[in-house]
Order: structure tokens, then C-alpha cells, then sequence
């Protein structure tokens, strides 16, 4: 069985690994590298629980392969929060009971992340778009949005 | 067998190896990873390749060029393809926009493929290092398709004549009940002059709709005037049955679709998402 | 959030710390950081995959099933068959002394749907085991199947389950729940008009984002942790602990931590499987749905066909209410029996009607055994229900809320089960509704009370 050399940054550290030629980036993270955070919910591109950030481009780690993820940069929900500090997302999805199962938080993070980075004041409309790829079952798309659009403002007094 | 991935820098070396039993190529992943996820033992390697025209997107006047591996992220943020953008955002969320490929929505079985509805309507070429061909004649072979798709050649029609409409159950959007383009020309006294469309999920894989362009030339677009073509859009169809639908269904909402889309164009709508 | 404090206000105190306070979710920091640990976070060394063989027929008897080529193929380790479970006939609701024991943990000769577990493969990854799973040869002689409810109730349809006999559960009060309440034939005959209407639902899964699954490790001493997603833990020990003949205090279940469950993980699935896959490898062992498996396989929502007939007198009053309900077991009891059963109970609705007769019956079929989800065995109850209510309204020229209030039940009024009704609230709940949605009613209505009747 070929084992491939994979090399990466992590929520800003070097990871290197062997892995089965083949092997999904979801898979790498969670049972090689150890970082759960990223969620396998279908395996199929559907539910968006495994999303992640490589590159600045949020990605289904369940469909990409880790192989070709060297050289990159990639973000999970385990590396967003700095020295015990909560990511003013992980506050407001906390402060906003945006979280009931937890099962598509991370992902849901993820999104919301990418959405924000490139666009610091969304609108509502911008948002559902952005956590459109992410599915919640216990149904709690309202408080998400929420938690989302009072990130952004509090984001937005941080920086004013 | 190991699943096992091969990257080359050429075409047409991963042409070579995807010659191979089991071989598939990968594109954004979100068709073959997906399968090996669910357990498909038949796909023993993934094939892929770097050159870097499979990605890129040129456009010269009114003709298109989107290598292959472009994705729809891409397509949907390119400043001269604003035209194109509602079809590429009709596929998947925010992740998998910049995952799918082109080339792989090509591939992708219905309800999926709704970017392949557009390029259809839009007449476009596929190429391969083998040549040429129209992209209604690549669908009807697909499944025996063995050479790498290296891009999608197409001119887009001028002063708004392209329409695209996704009907989805899921707000903001969903697996597609069914997908509708339409590329239409109007003549001076506002009759139709050219009509090309293109539906989604009213088969295995993305069809023309060739009756109801038929009834549509010379017809203004107005509630009478459509009437004739959406009385014929259904010719040929057979439409998939699946979670999202039933195949009586989507035959039913097909024809109010299309009336919608079509009238919707005449208030100067140039696209619909 | 508004709360309306003015209904019931005398028996409420107002003065509490914790209720009607907000409090945050101790599970939420975890949730947000990706630190929560669900069942398949956890990773042993040497952990086994396990896949299962399924029916590709929704009845057929089994001839032969052949393992050997399966055996050899790289990276499987263990292979299991029916005769591997030491108690491979079972039915969960046994623990509370509802049988037959009706279903297998692998089929054994026969299988009565369509996906139901038959091989079980271990292998050193998930992609050994997929092929191995492939190379199982089972030899079915594919028998008659019957899918719908009524069909499945005719003489001379397919028996689906051998250990009921006939398809429908057997009830210490016969082939159905039954509840008689008055004389419901002399309601029908002394009302103004009568309806009789029937509903019915399709199956519906809970589709959680985390699929069902465990993760097993052999403690080196006999005792096996299984780290489980399961809604139901000490259900699932119990249950394992009959078909593996293994004393409880060998199984140490952890869990509690689950992705989404709406009654769908109140099964004993997974766990008895992956244990015994751990127990005779002393390896650890990982057995999770796949996403198709989850649609497929896990157990829906019950179809149900309900048929509820009415007698209705013109001033708006329900005289008499007969139901016959329908749950769709599946192939397994599962809860369905019970499920039936609360319907009985249920079927009359929040409402006083003097004159009720209710059957409900739990039919087997060759689909895909129902189970738990979210008020089952009431909820397509209510939705046939309230349609209903609503075209008695129409049928009499009544406002369908006015409607409700004339037949909502009191504190004091007898349920047709026996059951005297207390607390009621519906009365309030309907007047808050009336304001909240702008559906005026007559004002008698409004000075209505749930606590006593001419109120």
C-alpha cells in the first residue's frame, strides 16, 4: 500500500504525515493529525459539516483529497480561537444559542469565517448565501444567521 | 486494491494513464471522492493533471474559452462572464463552487449538472486532446468518454439574449427539481428568430428541447405566443424520479417553468436564478 | 420572546433563579471550538473497519451465503454470519416485556426487506472492507413481497414475519389497540351530519447530520467500551447485553454526545455487532453509517393511513368519533407496537367527544422497519386530525377556531381512555393564539377557561 508524504500548515503550524495514496484531507485531519474539529456528516459534498479553509477558499475536506494539499494553508474550527480567547464567531455563536447539537457548528464556523473575511459588513441575504452549503438538522438556521450578522458588527467595532 | 492518486503535468500523459482499468479522473472531487466515499470498489486510481491551460478562462470578443478544471467559483466572479454567473452559482453551496470543475459537471448525473443546461442552450464545443465536438453529442456518449476534457468553446449571445432558471425546493437554494436555459434572438418586430433550450433532470442528463424551439420561432413572446412551445416542451422528455421529485412531477412544473422564464425575459429580466 | 404571565398566574411563582432565566449551554463552548467529543472522534490503534453485507431483496430465503472468497482478500480480518451471535433473535421493546422476540441481528435463512444486515465484514480499513463486502456470495431464492398495509391485512398475503404469524402485531386485546368509549353508533345516528375521511403519510427520516455509528475498544479484561451515539444508552446496554449473553457489567457504554438524533437513534443497531466484532478479534472496531446507509437503512418514521369518521350536530358539538389507524412497522416491531399504541390512546385529539371507538392496528410489511421519531404514533394523528376538525368547521359553516373551542377539552372531562383530564391549557392557548395571528373570535370565547366548564 503506497503511503504519500503530506505537508501542510495547520491553524498556523507545520504538519507533516504519511498517508494511503487516496486518502480524503477529512480523513488525514481527524485520524492521522488528530484534529476532529472538521465533522463527516454524508461524505458526499452535501451537509458541509467537514468544511474547512485551504488557501483562503473554504472546501469539503470530505471530498479533497490530502495529497493535494501540499504547500497549503488550512484553517479548521479547533485553530480560530487564540490563547483560550473565544473568535468573536465562537462568542456569538455561543452568546446566540446558535449551536444545539453541534454536529455543523464547526463547518457552519467555517463558512460564516470565509464569508467575513471577505465581506466584513454582510447583509442577511449575504449570509444565508454563504451558509448555504452547510446544513443544520435540529433546525436552527435563524439564531445562526443571527450569531453571524452580530459577529460582523462586533467585528466591525473592533476595527472602528 | 489501494486507491491510489497520479499527477501529471500533461494532458495527455494522464490521457495515458487513465487508460488504465478502475482509473477515473479528478477534477474538483465532487463526483469520483464522493464515490469511493460511498464504497465504489470499481474506481481503483485517481488520475489527474496540472497543465495550467485547464484552468484558465479566455475570452476574446464574444467567445469563450473555460479550460476544464476552471471552477464555478471562478466562472461566478469573472468580470466578463456576469452573464454566466446565476448558473454558476446555481451549483452547490459556497464550498463546492470552488471545488466543481467544468469538466466534471459535464459528467455529473441528474439532478446534478446544471451548468452543463447552460452550455447546452449556449451550443457549446468540448474539446479533448482527440478533437472537437458539439457538446449534445459528448452528453449522448459520455459514459463511454475515455479522453480528458480539456475545455468548453462557446460565443455568448449579445444584449441579454441567455436566460437560466433553477427550481429548487430548499431556500436559498437546493438539488434541482429541474434547470431551464434558453438562448433566444428576437427579430426587429419582436418575433423570435433563433431559440436554443436546454433542460435539466428531464432525463439522466441534460437534453435540448428541440419542439418547443421549433414552436417558438416567429412567435412573439407573449402568454399566447409561448403558449404553443410550452404545450411541446415536454416532447422527448423522460424526466428522472428521485427524493427531491417524481417524474410526473417535474413533467407537470416543467411547462410553468418555462412560461415563467420566457415571460420573465420579455419585463427585461435577463437572468433568473 | 414575549411570555404571558396573566394565564395561570396562580400557579406560578415568579420569584424563581433558574426558570424563565437564560442560561448558557454547558455543551456550547465545546460546540464552537470543534472540542465537543461525538463517538467517532475517538481513534484507537489498530481500530477495524466494519462493513455490512445487505439484502438486495425485500424478501427472499437465503440458500446459501458463501464467505470464503471474502476470507481472503487482504486486510480482513474477521468475517460474521448469524450463527456468530449468541443470541441473534431479539426485539427491543423486550425489556419492558413486549415480544415476540422477532428480528435477527444477521439474517438467518431469510430476509424480509430490503438492506437488512446480513454479513458482517472486518477488515483493516474501510476501503478492505468494502471490498471484501463485495466478494460475499449469497444465494437468494427471492419469495412474494407486500408493501402496503392494506394488502398486507388480506388472507393470502405474504406472511412477511414468521415470528408474529400474520402481519400485524397481536395485541392482549387482538389484532388491535382498542378504546370504546360511549355508544359510538347511536352518536352517528343521533348527529347532523357525519364525515368520514381518510389520511395517509409516506415514511420520514430524521436524516441527523451524524450518521448512527459506535466505536468499540476491548478494555484487555473482559469488558468492552462502546463509545455510542445512541438516544437510548441504557436501552442499548441492556439489549446488548441479552443478544451477546454478556453479563452488563462487561459493557460500559459512553455516550450522550449525539449529531442530531429526532428519535432515530433509539435502535439497537450498531452496538451489539461492533462489540461482538470486538470481542472475538480483540481488536477495536468502528462501525458508522454511511450517508446512504443512514437514508436507507436507519429506521424512519412509521406510514401511517388513519380513517377518521365524525358526527357533528349543527350548533358545532362532536357527538361521536370513530378512528381506525394503520402504523407501517416494516419488516421488525421495533417501538412500532407501541407507537400503535399511543395512537389509541391519542386519537381523539385535545377534544371532549362523549362517544369514541378506536382501532388501531401495527402492520408488517417487506419496508424498511419504522421506528421512534419525534411524538410518533401521534404526529400524523394530529395532522389528520386538525384537517379534519378543520372540514367539519367548513361542513357545519363554523370558524374552524370557533370550532375548537367548542370541543376542547376541560379540566374534569373524562378522556375516552379513562384518563380524567388535568392541566389542561389548550382553551388559553388557542385564546393567545387568537390575538397573536389576528383570528378574532366571539367574545363567549374569550372568557373561556380551561378549569371548569359553563365557565
Amino acid at each position: 500500500m503506497a503511503k504519500v508524504p503530506v505537508q501542510f500548515t495547520l491553524n498556523g503550524a507545520e504538519k507533516a504525515e504519511f498517508v494511503d495514496s487516496g486518502t480524503t484531507l477529512l480523513h488525514a485531519l481527524r485520524d492521522k493529525i488528530g484534529d476532529t474539529s472538521p465533522k463527516g456528516g454524508c461524505h458526499q459534498g452535501t451537509c458541509g459539516a467537514c468544511s474547512v479553509i485551504i488557501d483562503g477558499e473554504l472546501r469539503l475536506s470530505c471530498l479533497t483529497l490530502a495529497e493535494t494539499c501540499n504547500g497549503a494553508t488550512i484553517t479548521t474550527t479547533s485553530g480560530l480561537s487564540e490563547g483560550g480567547v473565544l473568535h468573536p464567531l465562537q462568542r456569538a455563536f455561543l452568546d446566540a444559542f446558535a449551536t444545539q447539537c453541534g454536529f455543523c457548528t464547526p463547518g457552519m464556523i467555517m463558512a460564516a469565517r470565509v464569508l467575513l473575511d471577505h465581506t466584513p459588513n454582510p447583509s442577511r441575504d449575504e449570509v444565508v448565501e454563504a451558509l448555504s452549503g452547510n446544513i443544520c438538522r435540529c433546525t436552527g438556521y435563524e439564531p445562526i444567521i443571527q450569531a453571524v450578522l452580530t459577529a460582523a458588527r462586533s467585528n466591525s467595532q473592533h476595527a472602528a | 486494491m489501494a486507491l491510489a492518486l497520479q499527477t501529471f503535468s500533461t494532458v495527455k500523459d494522464a490521457d495515458a494513464a487513465l487508460k488504465a482499468d478502475g482509473a477515473r479522473y479528478l477534477g474538483g472531487g465532487t463526483l469520483v471522492v464522493r464515490a469511493t466515499n460511498e464504497g465504489d470498489v470499481s474506481l481503483l486510481s485517481f488520475v489527474r493533471s496540472t497543465e495550467p491551460s485547464l484552468s484558465t478562462i479566455a475570452v476574446s470578443g464574444g467567445k469563450i474559452r473555460l479550460g476544464a478544471s476552471v471552477t464555478m467559483a471562478a466562472i461566478a466572479r469573472h468580470p466578463d462572464l456576469s452573464t454566466l454567473s446565476p448558473a454558476a452559482r446555481a451549483v452547490g453551496g459556497p464550498a463546492i463552487r470552488n471545488m466543481a470543475t467544468v469538466g466534471g459537471n459535464l459528467f455529473a448525473p441528474a439532478p446534478y449538472g446544471d451548468f452543463t443546461v447552460a452550455l447546452l442552450a449556449l451550443d457549446a464545443t468540448v474539446s479533448t486532446d482527440g478533437g472537437d465536438q458539439p457538446l449534445e453529442t459528448f452528453l449522448a456518449k459520455r459514459d463511454d468518454s475515455r479522453a480528458i476534457v480539456t475545455s468548453v468553446d462557446f460565443t455568448l449571445p449579445k444584449g441579454g439574449g441567455f436566460c437560466f432558471l433553477k427550481v429548487s425546493r430548499v431556500k436559498p437554494k437546493g438539488v434541482s427539481v429541474l434547470s431551464i436555459a434558453a438562448v433566444l434572438e428576437q427579430a426587429a418586430d419582436g418575433t423570435v428568430s433563433t431559440a436554443r433550450i436546454a433542460l435539466g433532470c428531464m432525463a439522466d442528463r441534460p437534453m435540448r428541447a428541440k419542439a418547443a424551439e421549433k414552436a417558438l420561432l416567429g412567435r412573439r413572446l407573449t402568454k399566447d405566443g409561448i403558449a404553443p412551445a410550452l404545450a411541446a416542451v415536454g416532447e422527448g422528455t423522460s424526466p428522472i424520479t428521485d427524493p427531491i421529485a417524481s417524474a410526473w412531477y417535474r413533467a407537470q412544473v416543467l411547462p410553468v417553468h418555462l412560461g415563467r422564464l420566457l415571460l420573465g425575459q420579455v419585463a427585461g429580466m435577463e437572468t433568473k436564478a | 420572546m414575549e411570555l404571558r404571565k396573566n394565564y395561570f398566574a396562580d400557579q406560578r411563582k415568579d420569584d424563581l433563579h433558574e426558570i424563565g432565566q437564560p442560561r448558557p449551554r454547558s455543551d456550547s463552548p465545546g460546540h464552537v471550538t470543534g472540542k465537543t467529543a461525538y463517538f467517532a472522534d475517538r481513534n484507537f490503534p489498530g481500530m477495524l473497519h466494519l462493513k455490512m453485507v445487505r439484502s438486495p431483496h425485500h424478501h427472499a430465503r437465503i440458500r446459501s451465503i458463501d464467505t470464503s472468497e471474502a476470507e481472503k482478500h487482504p486486510g480482513v480480518v474477521k468475517i460474521l454470519t448469524a450463527k456468530d451471535v449468541p443470541h441473534n433473535v431479539y426485539t427491543i421493546l423486550i425489556l419492558i416485556q413486549i415480544g415476540p422476540e422477532d428480528e435477527t441481528v444477521l439474517a438467518d435463512g431469510k430476509v424480509r426487506w430490503k438492506g437488512e444486515a446480513v454479513v458482517a465484514v472486518l477488515a483493516e480499513s474501510e476501503r478492505a472492507a468494502q471490498e471484501a463486502a463485495a466478494k460475499v456470495k449469497v444465494d437468494y431464492e427471492v419469495l412474494p413481497a407486500v408493501f402496503d398495509m392494506e394488502e398486507a391485512l388480506k388472507p393470502g398475503a405474504p406472511i412477511v414475519n414468521e415470528y408474529h404469524g400474520q402481519n400485524h402485531y397481536l395485541y392482549d386485546s387482538g389484532e388491535c389497540r382498542k378504546v370504546r368509549f360511549g355508544d359510538v353508533e347511536a352518536g352517528f345516528a343521533s348527529a347532523d351530519h357525519v364525515l368520514e375521511q381518510s389520511y395517509q403519510s409516506s415514511p420520514i427520516e430524521h436524516a441527523p447530520t451524524e450518521t448512527t455509528g459506535c466505536v468499540v475498544a476491548p478494555e484487555g479484561n473482559d469488558r468492552f467500551t462502546c463509545y455510542t451515539n445512541t438516544q437510548a444508552m441504557f436501552f442499548t446496554l441492556d439489549n446488548t447485553s441479552i443478544i451477546l449473553q454478556m453479563p452488563g457489567s462487561k459493557l460500559h457504554f459512553v455516550g450522550g454526545t449525539v449529531g442530531g438524533g429526532f428519535g432515530g437513534k433509539v435502535d439497537v443497531i450498531v452496538e451489539p455487532i461492533a462489540i461482538l466484532g470486538a470481542k472475538l478479534t480483540g481488536r477495536p472496531v468502528c462501525f458508522v453509517y454511511s450517508r446512504e446507509e443512514e437514508m436507507q437503512i436507519s429506521s424512519p418514521r412509521a406510514a401511517e393511513k388513519v380513517v377518521i369518521k365524525d358526527g357533528v350536530m349543527k350548533d358545532g358539538r362532536i357527538v361521536a368519533r370513530k378512528v381506525t389507524g394503520y402504523t407501517d412497522a416494516g419488516a421488525y416491531s421495533r417501538h412500532s407496537p407501541y407507537g400503535a399504541q399511543k395512537g389509541a390512546g391519542h386519537y381523539p385529539g385535545p377534544y371532549t367527544i362523549p362517544n369514541v371507538w378506536i382501532d388501531t392496528y401495527c402492520v408488517y410489511t417487506n419496508r424498511t422497519p419504522s421506528s421512534a421519531m419525534r411524538g410518533f404514533g401521534v404526529t400524523i394523528g394530529d395532522f389528520a386530525l386538525e384537517v379534519q376538525m378543520d372540514k367539519l368547521a367548513r361542513l357545519i359553516g363554523l370558524d374552524p377556531l370557533e370550532f375548537r373551542f367548542i370541543n376542547a377539552y376541560r379540566d374534569g372531562d373524562m378522556k375516552a381512555h379513562r384518563q380524567p383530564t388535568e392541566g389542561a391549557a389548550l382553551i388559553e392557548c388557542m385564546q393567545e393564539a387568537s390575538r397573536a395571528a389576528n383570528w378574532p373570535v366571539a367574545e363567549k370565547y374569550l372568557a373561556m377557561s380551561s378549569y371548569a366548564k359553563g365557565a
